[in-house]
Order: structure tokens, then sequence, then C-alpha cells
């Protein structure tokens, strides 16, 4: 890596950087830097990047593996890592060579900046995170510490936590109802339409809405209707419950946004990086390294070329369109989307048969145990690579999966549905979750779903697991 | 707006050693997979013929982090490299994507993977998980032996060919120069100064005992016609067994393997297990081979014997009686004698079964019993191992 750089070159290199990001427009928050050495770097990257975090044994795991990849030279490390705070943080690693640290750091204020004006991360309250991650982990610890508690107890209830904890809503700027509202939309949706003949017409049949049921709407939030709908729980075991959805709900912005941020930063990191009149040896390792991350891994989709590629397009697009805008304005779209899109609703928007025909976009899906090619970016397939590609990004690779009855049979049962789209569940993965979930609820626990177009009942209960066929 | 840069610590123990406890407790938890797994572990043929420092692989099922995903029919998008890809193009398979090779993305993929364990850890957690009281103490067994005679010391009294004349001679000069007196030193003439009899210093010996600690494991085999690769793979799963449980409680362990069918002849291990013969089959003709082997090399008064046999069942019927006296027998002599008769499914056995003939065999160190299927060996081999002679009173 040759030298190292100290800390005054990078806080020259940072002033300079800090000028361009309020000149291109960019809106940050302060900015952390922390260097650290590799192993420091792979227990940030086993613990989300967060300084302090509550214990379990997944995090031990991730650990060994990212060594293991590390250590065997099949997977490097990333060059930083940036946290969703405010002030912001990012680790740089120490031994990284000038010109990687000065691409890192511009790269870095495109995070800031996008983690700090994207509607996803509104909720996040990022001036807050380290503390409660802090607070968070410290609970967990007291929990574990308690000699009527004990790790077996806390670890047991975290695994079948994290095993659920991403089943919850899916977009955090909407707001739930509460009970109250749901009453009044329920009765609401069951009046007759207004009929300007009702005179004439004869009145429609009322159904009356069953109100007792719950609960009344579907519900996404699994832990939490959990954690507020099952009275054997104690209070202790109440608090994982919300400790483990408080973390997910401030990872899924990140989960949704992956393609759009990496992208954005490395667009801002590539523009910054082109006006600061690097010296020649500089700006060569730039080109070099810029293509190492922004560059098409076959087989794969990377989030950062892909990214890249749409915002850079944004950018062009903006220009041609004859004559009326000028390069502002397009910087104008540029902040616009960023602030008010996501991975999906960015694609959908901008990712176009152009774009997929240059990038040799292509779908594939498993036959006879193969995985085969099963549309390319000609005329016909491009809208179904589009479709495939939005569905799985983000959280769309997370099945949908509600509580529809928290009384099933009378008898207390959980009985959830699968939205299916078309994709069905992994069994194993599904068996296993349900038993978790059984755990959690204490009750038998039913699944609709679908395997292989029929509908079908997962059920788990004190007997196990069986699949029967659904109604 | 304002940037910080906190400078590198590497003297922070706080923060560069936070994932032990977390490490610790996954690797505890790999740990107790393995030990869930390890009946189907032993079953996996490669790890029988690897030596106790050999590393093997083993595949961990238990630690998946389950959520609700997709399962695989659920189609992908990526990349095409530069020479594009066609419709109906094969780019990949099933068990890659598992692996995680292609197009891992966000798919959590098959959570299995291996870890590396040697078989010495291997053996000590499945002997763990027979759950035996004294094999956790790991005590050696031992036994005495006399070995004729050895030195001791010396005493006063004994016969003339124990005389150890430099210590008589030694302790005559003792006595004379204890007895003079001073006095009379300068005037007495030189005169005679005999050897008396409490001069006389004898070499001591005493009978030589000493601790052993050694066992043989004989392996005995059906190598007829009738015995396929399949009842091979589980007779050697079971030998592998039987002699890693011996090793792990003897210092020496040898190995004897003798192959049979109409005539038994002594082998090396490589023949043992890869030709075959054809031919008829005499069982007592591999007991009688195993008895000399014994008395030959292994007497029982030095030698721990372990006998196993294993064969498909096949045997000349006039020879049953001939086979189970020379079982009993071989009974008597060994710590524990095994008859494992192999009829896997779906290979070929006749409906003969030499499990009736011993049946009526008594002898507390005398198991037999049938093995149809991998998943038997486990079982079975810990219900042997209840048999063992002697393995309740050597604990104390």
């Amino acid at each position: 890596m040759g030298q190292s750089i100290d800390i005054k070159q990078l806080q020259h290199w940072d002033t300079k950087i800090r000028e361009k990001v309020d000149g291109f427009g960019l809106s940050t928050v302060a900015q952390e830097f922390e260097l650290c050495d590799h192993e420091q770097m792979l227990s940030y990257m086993a613990y989300h990047g967060m300084p302090s975090h509550y214990p379990h044994w997944s995090y031990g795991k991730s650990f060994e593996r990212l060594k293991t990849l590390y250590d065997h030279g099949a997977a490097g490390l990333p060059y930083e890592m940036v946290i969703n705070a405010d002030p912001c943080l990012a680790y740089l690693m120490r031994k990284n060579s000038p010109c990687l640290q000065i691409l890192t750091i511009a790269h870095v204020y495109g995070h800031n900046d996008f983690f700090m004006n994207n509607f996803t991360f509104r909720a996040t309250q990022p001036d807050q995170v380290a503390s409660r991650f802090k607070a968070r982990a410290d609970r967990v610890r007291d929990y574990v510490e308690d000699p009527s508690i004990g790790l077996a107890r806390v670890e047991r209830l975290l695994d079948a936590a994290h095993a659920l904890s991403l089943q919850c809503g899916r977009n955090l700027a909407v707001r739930k109802r509460d009970r109250g509202e749901q009453l009044q939309q329920a009765i609401a949706a069951a009046q007759p339409p207004a009929d300007p003949f009702h005179r004439i017409h004869k009145p429609p049949d009322y159904d009356e809405p069953d109100l007792d049921r719950h609960p009344l709407e579907p519900e996404d939030d699994i832990l939490l209707f959990i954690r507020d709908h099952n009275p054997r729980l104690s209070a202790w075991e109440r608090d994982l419950l919300t400790i483990v959805h408080e973390e997910a709900i401030y990872f899924i912005p990140q989960m949704q946004t992956k393609i759009m941020n990496e992208g954005w930063a490395s667009y801002w990191h590539w523009e910054i990086m082109n006006s600061l009149e690097l010296p020649q040896d500089l700006h060569l390792e730039f080109l070099v390294r810029h293509n190492q991350v922004v560059r098409p891994i076959p087989g794969d989709i990377n989030p950062y070329h892909l990214g890249f590629r749409i915002w850079r397009d944004i950018r062009e697009k903006a220009g041609e369109s004859g004559g009326g805008p000028s390069a502002k304005d397009n910087q104008g779209t540029m902040f616009e989307v960023r602030e008010s899109d996501r991975d999906n609703s960015f694609l959908r928007r901008f990712l176009t048969k152009e774009l997929i025909r240059e990038l040799g976009l292509f779908q594939y899906a498993p036959r006879d145990g193969q995985l085969v090619a099963t549309r390319v970016a000609d005329d016909e397939g491009w809208r179904e690579i589009k479709e495939t590609l939005i569905r799985s990004v983000g959280t769309g690779g997370v099945p949908v999966i509600r509580v529809i009855d928290a009384d099933h049979e009378q008898r207390g049962g959980l009985r959830l549905r699968h939205e299916h789209d078309g994709r069905d569940l992994h069994l194993e993965y599904a068996k296993k979750t349900l038993e978790y979930l059984y755990r959690l609820w204490g009750r038998r626990v039913v699944l609709e779903t679908l395997v292989d177009g029929e509908a079908s009942l997962l059920k788990s209960n004190d007997d196990g697991f069986s699949a029967e066929p659904g109604t | 707006m304002t940037t910080v840069f906190r400078p590198y610590s590497g003297a922070d123990a706080l923060r560069s050693d936070r994932s032990a406890g977390d490490r610790l407790r996954h690797r505890q938890k790999v740990r107790d997979a393995i030990r869930a797994n390890v009946a189907d572990i032993v079953a996996e043929e490669a790890i029988l013929t690897k030596t106790p420092d050999r590393v093997v692989k083993v595949p961990i099922r238990g630690i998946k982090e389950y959520r609700f995903v997709y399962g695989e029919n659920a189609p992908r998008v990526a990349a095409a490299d530069q020479d594009g890809i066609e419709e109906g193009q094969v780019v990949g398979s099933l068990a890659d994507q598992e692996a995680g090779a292609f197009g891992a993305g966000n798919r959590p993929g098959l959570d299995y993977y291996e870890t590396e364990i040697t078989i010495e850890e291997l053996v000590d957690l499945m002997f763990e998980d027979l759950q035996l009281p004294e094999l956790e103490q790991r005590k050696l067994r031992e036994s005495l032996v006399v070995h004729g005679s050895r030195r001791q010391g010396y005493r006063r009294v004994g016969v003339r060919v124990q005389l150890d004349k430099k210590r008589t001679a030694r302790s005559r000069i003792r006595r004379l120069v204890a007895t003079q007196r001073p006095e009379a030193t300068a005037l007495e003439e030189p005169q005679r100064r005999p050897f008396h009899r409490e001069d006389m210093r004898y070499r001591r010996r005493v009978p030589d005992v000493q601790a052993e600690s050694n066992a043989v494991v004989i392996c005995i085999m059906d190598t007829s016609g009738s015995m396929d690769a399949m009842k091979k793979y589980l007779a050697r799963s079971f030998f592998f067994l039987l002699y890693q449980f011996v090793r792990t409680r003897y210092r020496k362990v040898d190995l004897a393997f003798v192959a049979h069918h109409a005539r038994a002849r002594e082998v090396s291990e490589e023949e043992f297990f890869h030709k075959a013969e054809s031919g008829g089959t005499i069982i007592s003709s591999g007991y009688d081979k195993a008895l000399e082997i014994i008395r030959d090399r292994y007497h029982p008064s030095l030698w721990n014997v372990y006998a196993f046999h294993c064969s498909d069942g096949e045997n000349y019927s006039g020879d049953n009686f001939d086979a189970r006296r020379a079982a009993a027998r071989l009974s008597k002599l060994c710590n524990l004698f095994g008859y494992g008769e192999i009829k896997p499914q779906g290979s070929y056995y006749g409906d003969s079964s030499m499990l009736d003939v011993f049946e009526d065999l008594e002898a507390d160190n005398f198991h037999a019993f049938e093995l149809k299927q991998k998943e038997d060996i486990w079982p079975r081999f810990k219900a042997l191992l209840s048999r063992e002679r002697g393995s309740t009173d050597d604990t104390a």
C-alpha cells in the first residue's frame, strides 16, 4: 500500500474536499473520521459498524466468517464504513494509500449527504443513534447478568426475535393507524357507496363489519404485535423484542437505498476527485481505484456500479432534453431524486431499456438443478428484467407476511398470511422461522401461503411442524 | 460544519476485543452442533482411514440463522460478463448458488459451512456423546504384571550369589574405623582383621510388577464374495469406532486384521478392506485364527483383547456348531467380543443368520446384533460398549 498518510495531511485534504462538497450544494452534517486497523474494521463490520452493540453469538459468527474470508484473501476489506448518525461517523483504514484516503473521504461525504436528506432516514433520529445503541447494549447485558434471567434465556429469545426482525412495515414514512382510526376505517369501508339514486334503488344489504376481529387490519410488525398482545411475556422479554425491532427499523432504510446510496456516494467522489486538480500520480491511482469499485461483477449486481451509472444517466439525460434545463437544473433533479426516492422507485423511474442493455443485465432462474438465463436485455425481455430487479432490491427479498388473526380457532392461535407474489417461501427456512414464532407466541401458529401454486397451511405447535393443503 | 479526525489507537483493548465473548459463544455452538451430528459424521466414509492428527472437514448444519426467505424458484437478475448472455444459456448451477459462488447477492444462502477439526477432537466429542463417565476422566487402564524380579536395595542376609563384595568390604572398613581406640593405634601390631557376619551385604531382589496398558483390537471380517462395498463400509465404520474407543483407554494399542472366507488369513489393513475373495464361508476359521493370534502374540495376561467380527450372516451350515464353540472361547479371552451382522437394505443377503446361532451363547461380554444402515452404527456401538468386561470396576 505504500506510505500511509498522517492526520495533518488528511485534514488538509479534508478542507479542500469540504469546499467542493459545499460548492456542489451537498448538505452535510458534522463528520467524524476514525482511523482503524483491519481487526477493528472486521469488528465494526460484524457489529454493523456500531461502536457499542448488544452481544449475541451471531455477531461472533459474522466476525469469524469475515475474518476467514479476509485471511484467505477471498474478500478484501471495505475502504471505509459510514454510520448514519449525527455527527456522521466513518472509519478509515489507516494503512490505505493517500489517494485512497482522499477518495474515501469524498465518498463518505456523499453518504453523509444522503443519510441526512433521503426521506427514508427521517425517522432514524441520527443525533441519538450512538446513545441508543449504547443504552440497548447495556440493557441486554443487564438481562444476561441478571441471575433470574441469564444468558441462555436471553439468547433463546434473541434467536427467535432476530428471525422475525425484518417482518415489519416496509415504508417507515407511512404512519401506522392506531386502533381508533382502524375502527373508523372498518366502519367507513362497510358503508355502502354513496348512491345518487338511493331513493329509487333498493338499499343494498348492509354487511356489518366484524369489529371484534383482532387485528382489524393485517399487521406488518410481527415483533411489536407479539410484544403488545402476548400476555405471557415478561417485561424483559418485551423489552428485548422492542430492542430488536428498533434496531431493524434503523437498518431498513439502508437496505432500501443500497443502490441509490452507494451510487450517490460514488457519483460525488467521482465529481469531487475530478475537480480537485490532483497531482498526476494521485489522479491515475484514483482512476484505477474508482474503476475497481464501480465495475460490473459478472453474475451479480454491484450496487456501486448500477447506482453510479443511473445517477450519471440522470445527469446526462436532463442535459439532453432539448434546450430547456441547464446543468444547474439537472443537478436539481438529482437532488430531488436523492430526497424522495428509494431503490425500487429509483429503478422504476430511471432504469431505462438502454441502461439495462448497456449493463448487460439478464434474468435467470433455476431449471433442473442449473441456473438458466431466462430473459436477456432485448426488446421483449427488458421489462421483465426490470420488474424482477425492482422486486428483489431493498427489502424486496423479504417476504411480506402479516398477522391476520390473533385468536385463531378461538384458541389464542396466531394466523399469518404470506402475500404471495409468485415467489414461494423457502420451506425449510419457513419451518424453522415458524418454530421461532411459536416460541415467542406460545400458542399454535399458522401461516397461509402458496406452495407450487397450491394453497398451503404451515403450522407450528406443540407437536412440531406440519404442512397441510389450505383453502 | 466541523470535521474531526480521531487518530488510530491500537491499544484500545476495549474495542479490539469486543467480539471475543460472542466468538466464544459461537464456537460453543459449533461444537454443540458437531456433537449433535456426530453420528452422521462418523458415518461419512472420508474420516475412517485418517490418522489422529489429521484434520477433517465437518459440515455444520446446526447454526443457521433462519428467517422467512424466498425459495429457489424466485428468478433473479445479474449482470453479464463482456461476452454477453443468450437466452436459455446455463449460467451456473444451483449447487454453486447454494455455496454462494454465483449470485450470492442478498440471498441468505444455505448457511452450510465446514469447520475443521482433528480426528482426535472428533473422537473426544464422540465419546462425550456416549456419556460414559469414566471416559471423561480419560484414565488409562492399567493391569499389574510380574516380569520376573529386579534389584531393590540391600540387606544383611541372603544367598551367596547375591553378595555385593564392594559394599561388604566398605562396611567392614566402616566397622574397623568405628571400633578403633585412639591410644592403641601406634602400639598395636598389625593383625588379621577378618570379615564379620554383620559386614555382609546382599543384594535384595523383589518381584518386578509393572503397570501395563496394552490392548489389541482384532478385526475379523468375512471377505467372501457376498460381502459387497456397502457391507464393508458399515463394517469399517464399526472397526474405526472400536479402535478409536480402545485408543482412548490404553497406552499401546495394536491392530490385527483377520480376513476369512473358507479359510482365514491375517492380512494388512489395506488388503482387509479392499480385497474381495470368492468362495464359501466358514466362520469358525476366522475365530480359530484370532485365537491363534491371541495365543502367539497377545497373551490375555498382558493384553486386553477386543475382538469384533463382521459378516453378512452366511455360513456353511455344518460349521455353525464349531463357530459357536470358538466364539465362546474367544469371549472368555477377550474383554469384549462383538459380532455384527450386516444386512443393508437393498443389498443382497441370504436368509441364514448367525444371530440365531449365537442366541444361546451365554457370556456377559459378548454382544451380537444386526446392522441395517448407517444410522444404526452409533446406537449399536453404544450398546456394544455397555457389554464390556470390567467397564465399571476400573474406575476405582
